[in-house]
């Protein structure tokens, strides 16, 4: 017997000129990318702009966006549950796309997927004027339980009340909760086929009747789901088959790699509406295929952009049916399609193709956009060329993020992603529990009214007395604090550990899971808003004179500051360290509660874009941000009270301690041009100087926006003359023109720093 | 829950001076991001000032060096790994040359940082040899070539400045110059070219930063309770700001 013989359907001539052994024995596709990626150390001047046809297509899909920005969404397919199979094909310009392959039979069609709530659905409808269809309507109320339904079925009262005052919020109680990331690369690498038989054995594994009465439920709910997976996988080649791809097999050059990565996620895009639907880390993965077809001739760099832009085009038009309550905490109809691009290699070798240069120069050949989130992995030893070049993409198109490289290789390796916005996680061996997050400044006003709720009135923390002294004492402040966090923390918990035991029982991610490794790492990923109302809040108490203004019922309903106090923001210890210290000990109070599955706590501060209805839920604070007012988002200083400069705004971010907040830690910069320097290559020069910066002291994640404020406002006033006009929030970005005015306000209302 | 708080910074000891404000910025008082630490207190009164709240030495804090360093020291990190340093702007830095020294001196070889002097060389005499020593770049302002017109916009005389210059220049220090430019004021042909040309004949000044007059300070003149001059003076057009650099980069200077 010769040795391919011995792995007999385990190698293919598809993989002719590929390197290495381990990735064809085991599902490996980070030692697949190892084995046979080429590093690429130069700059931009390679890359091809975008052909006629590529123009033809976006063309034809912008033409679309005026009417659906005017009704909310173009169209939906409001009669037929989404799965994997259930829509036709649907083409944009059959004759002409590279690539192949829509949600629905339609363009920005829209489709319901019931499974994760009913009233989601039936709410979405009735808004943009869609019939309900009531034969749906009792398949999902009364034969088939939705996720949703579920998780209320279990709900406390105690969770409910927090949830309803708004301490508790954003929970994905009545949606998908996403920010689970397929190992995409897998069908393309290995075809389906293969996929199936290492889950079937995966099954088998399992088949023994567990002796240990702990494991038998774990048991059966994992053959259930490695059932399931397979019938996603098989749904999977169905759905190619109809648009007249056999992906059973691997992929056997560039434009199949491509086009079968993303029938994989289209799958996923097709079966969930999850919050974040993340793709992954994809560029240097195809770019083993476009250099192996470049090589032999088969591809010009042209066509190598095409297919990548071509790509990105179906990327750009994932579309979900949300609700205007969604839309009011996510504003501007995100998906978080985020790819995460570059970062450094276990052996020190820059992850970088020219493949991660084509996917930033789509941002070019079909100009600034939101979607795919592109995510540079952020470290200083990438190669210059690359930093440059970002650099100069994120001053051009504000369209990029950048997160540290440094502080996620050694926690999650070299083959991490981000989903959604900031978190982590090994691509295809680790996924998430998704858990919105808690208000800590609302939980503040807890501590100071005894638990009740500074807007209703209602008893929904710990009743711990509230204070009635004049002036606010800090320690006292800070020991009732102490006991609302515990509070918080047990009954935060507690609501998600319900509502991710009824999504994966009622809206489990079979797709998805099916292209991750059995044994997955679980987080349980919670999160803060607030933080930085809350830390100046304590720091004025204690700094400044703070006394509570109460209503007739005691209830203390406003705050008159008297004289200064250090803010968040400006690299000053005493109030920096209050922020670090609640960061830490909220994550403290978070561990002390099991979670479902096991699942390993983590937490993020990120807000998106929901510190604006935080911020309306939340009374005024002791920091004198009066009620009502917005949050600054993630974990931003509040707004105008960083005075020292972007710089020193992010090095007191930087101090959060990533070990306490491995979900992410985020911040937004919005510079003016000439707070970068005073020429373009200085501009990018500096730029790239100033993530090097953050990232060398500890700073984890960078929204970096360059804009003028002039351009906004006129932007909010002439939305048709900025149709393409893109600005990075809290983790993601969005079309400025599809914010809702409250929300563009608040942007335009955010600290630029300028240069005077 | 308790949280530490640092202790205060130490206070008091031998040298201190007046200071208005610190800042971190980038690609503006020299190159990369810096720490700027701007003085209270200049003998001019230029009309175009944008920092007018720095003129006057009452207005700055009364602020030991070892304070300006440990907020300095905090940022080093960023600074190496960044590119960039520290500058001394103001008001005027050479008012208090004994201050600025230490400072430059101390983030120099305390902190390992690229110094930065933003002046205008009016009191360039008051920087003694040591002092320059401890400075990696000069960003020099020459206001105007026009003698009568610098008198003018500023309340003083240009030979200073001139000086200053030359003797930067016979030290080998590195120099950028930085010229405002005010429609009706300093962008006479005759005005630029002589700037533009003493500055070429130096052979030490590596760029130029053609800075367009701009009213962003006028706020602070208001707050003051003082008259802003230039209120009605239009900010150059594009174009105005390419000829001026061109005029400069005709002298075989690098202007921006």
């Amino acid at each position: 017997m010769t040795t391919s013989q011995q792995h007999a359907g385990r190698t293919t001539d598809a993989w002719d000129g590929f390197r290495g052994g381990l990735w064809r024995d085991a599902i490996d596709v980070r030692d697949f990318i190892q084995q046979n990626y080429t590093p690429y150390e130069g700059d931009g001047a390679f890359l091809a702009g975008p052909t006629e046809r590529t123009t033809g297509i976006w063309r034809k899909i912008t033409a679309l966006f005026p009417e659906e920005r005017a009704k909310g969404v173009l169209d939906v397919s409001y009669d037929t549950p989404s799965t994997i199979t259930a829509h036709a094909p649907g083409w944009i310009d059959r004759e002409n796309e590279l690539v192949v392959g829509l949600q629905t039979d339609a363009p920005l069609k829209r489709a319901i997927m019931p499974n994760g709530g009913w009233r989601m659905v039936a709410g979405a409808l009735e808004t943009y004027g869609y019939p309900v269809d009531p034969g749906l309507e009792k398949v999902f109320t009364a034969y088939r339980k939705t996720h949703n339904a579920g998780v209320f079925d279990a709900y406390t009262p105690e969770i409910r009340a927090a949830r309803r005052a708004g301490v508790v919020t954003g929970l994905p109680d009545a949606y998908g909760r996403g920010r689970i990331i397929g190992d995409y690369r897998r069908v393309a690498l290995y075809g389906v086929d293969r996929l199936i038989a290492a889950k079937r054995e995966e099954k088998a594994s399992l088949d023994a009747a567990p002796t240990d009465p702990r494991a038998l439920e774990e048991t059966i709910r994992e053959r259930e789901e490695l059932a399931e997976q397979v019938r996603a996988l098989e749904e999977l080649k169905a759905m190619a088959a109809g648009y007249g791809h056999d992906v059973s097999g691997p992929a056997r050059d560039a434009r199949q790699a491509v086009q079968w990565l993303y029938f994989a996620y289209l799958a996923a895009v097709k079966e969930q509406n999850g919050a974040a639907m993340s793709l992954g880390r994809t560029s240097t993965f195809l770019d083993v295929y476009l250099e192996r077809d470049l090589a032999a001739g088969r591809l010009t760099e042209e066509q190598a952009q095409e297919l990548v832009d071509d790509f990105v085009i179906k990327l750009r038009i994932v579309r979900f049916l949300r609700t205007p309550e969604y839309d009011e905490l996510f504003s501007g109809d995100p998906t978080w399609v985020t790819e995460s691009i570059g970062g450094i290699g276990a052996d020190g070798r820059p992850l970088v193709t020219r493949t991660s240069f084509r996917y930033l120069q789509t941002l070019y050949n079909l100009g600034p956009a939101p979607e795919p989130n592109m995510t540079v992995l952020w470290s200083p030893k990438l190669p210059r060329g690359f930093k440059e070049f970002c650099a100069k993409v994120s001053i051009d198109t504000s369209s990029v993020q950048y997160e540290s490289d440094e502080l996620m290789r050694p926690r999650t390796g070299d083959d991490t992603a981000i989903a959604c916005c900031v978190s982590a996680m090994e691509v295809g061996r680790q996924m998430q529990f998704f858990g919105a997050r808690v208000n800590l400044a609302k939980t503040l006003l807890y501590a100071i009214n005894g638990g009740r709720d500074e807007r209703s009135g209602a008893q929904v923390g710990p009743a711990t007395g509230a204070l009635t002294s004049e002036v606010l004492d800090y320690d006292e402040v800070m020991d009732r604090f102490d006991r609302q966090l515990e509070w918080l923390a047990e009954t935060y918990v507690h609501a998600l550990n319900v509502i991710h035991y009824m999504h994966d029982k009622y809206a489990y991610e079979r797709l998805e899971m099916a292209l991750h490794d059995r044994a997955v790492r679980r987080t349980m990923a919670c999160g803060i808003a607030g933080l930085s109302v809350a830390a100046d809040s304590l720091s004025a108490i204690r700094y400044a004179k703070v006394r509570p203004v109460r209503d007739e019922t005691g209830l203390a309903v406003d705050y008159e500051v008297e004289g200064a106090y250090p803010a968040y923001g400006n690299n000053d210890d005493r109030a920096d360290a209050i922020a670090v210290q609640l960061v830490e000990e909220f994550m403290r109070k978070v561990r002390k509660h099991p979670t479902y599955r096991g699942a390993e706590h983590t937490q993020s501060v990120l807000t998106i874009t929901s510190n604006v209805v935080y911020g309306k839920k939340t009374g005024a604070t002791p920091d004198g941000r009066r009620a009502g007012e917005p949050f600054s988002p993630g974990a931003n200083p509040m707004n105008g009270r960083d005075t020292h400069g972007y710089v020193a705004s992010a090095l007191s971010v930087a101090k959060l301690p990533y070990d306490a907040a491995e979900d992410g830690i985020s911040l937004t910069n919005t510079v003016t041009p000439d707070a970068l320097g005073r020429t373009p290559e200085e501009r990018v020069r500096n730029l790239a100087g100033v993530l090097d910066g953050y990232t060398a002291v500890g700073g984890f994640h960078m929204n970096v926006n360059v804009l003028d404020r002039e351009t906004l406002l006129d932007a909010m006033e002439h939305p048709e003359k900025y149709p393409q006009l893109t600005i990075r929030v809290s983790g993601y970005a969005v079309n400025f023109v599809r914010l809702t005015r409250e929300q563009q306000l608040d942007v335009v209302h955010r600290t630029f720093h300028g240069s005077l | 829950m308790t949280v530490t708080f640092p202790a205060t910074l130490p206070v008091g000891p031998a040298t201190g001076g007046s200071v208005h404000s610190w800042d971190l910025s980038t690609g503006v008082d020299g190159p990369g991001t810096r720490f700027v630490v701007f003085l209270a207190g200049c003998p001019l009164n230029c009309l175009y000032c944008h920092n007018p709240d720095t003129m006057r030495m009452g207005n700055g804090r009364r602020t030991s060096a070892d304070e300006v360093v440990a907020e300095a020291s905090k940022c080093t990190a960023f600074l190496h790994a960044a590119g960039g340093g520290a500058t001394v702007s103001g008001g005027e830095p050479l008012l208090q040359p004994g201050f600025s020294g230490e400072l430059f001196h101390r983030f120099k070889h305390e902190l390992g940082l690229h110094t930065a002097l933003d002046t205008s060389g009016f009191l360039g005499a008051r920087a003694d040899d040591a002092l320059l020593a401890d400075v990696d770049l000069v960003l020099l302002d020459v206001k105007s070539w026009d003698r009568d017109l610098y008198r003018r916009l500023t309340g003083q005389r240009l030979d200073p400045t001139l000086d200053f210059a030359r003797r930067l220049a016979d030290l080998g220090k590195e120099v950028w110059v930085r010229f405002v430019l005010v429609p009706g004021l300093t962008d006479g042909a005759d005005n630029v070219d002589g700037v533009a040309s003493f500055a070429a004949s130096l052979g030490n000044v590596s760029r130029v930063d053609v800075l367009p007059f701009h009213k962003l300070g006028a706020a602070k003149w208001a707050s003051l309770g003082r008259e802003f001059a230039l209120a009605d003076t239009p900010v150059p057009t594009a174009e105005q700001v390419r000829a001026a650099r061109g005029a400069f980069a005709a002298h075989g200077l690098h202007a921006v």
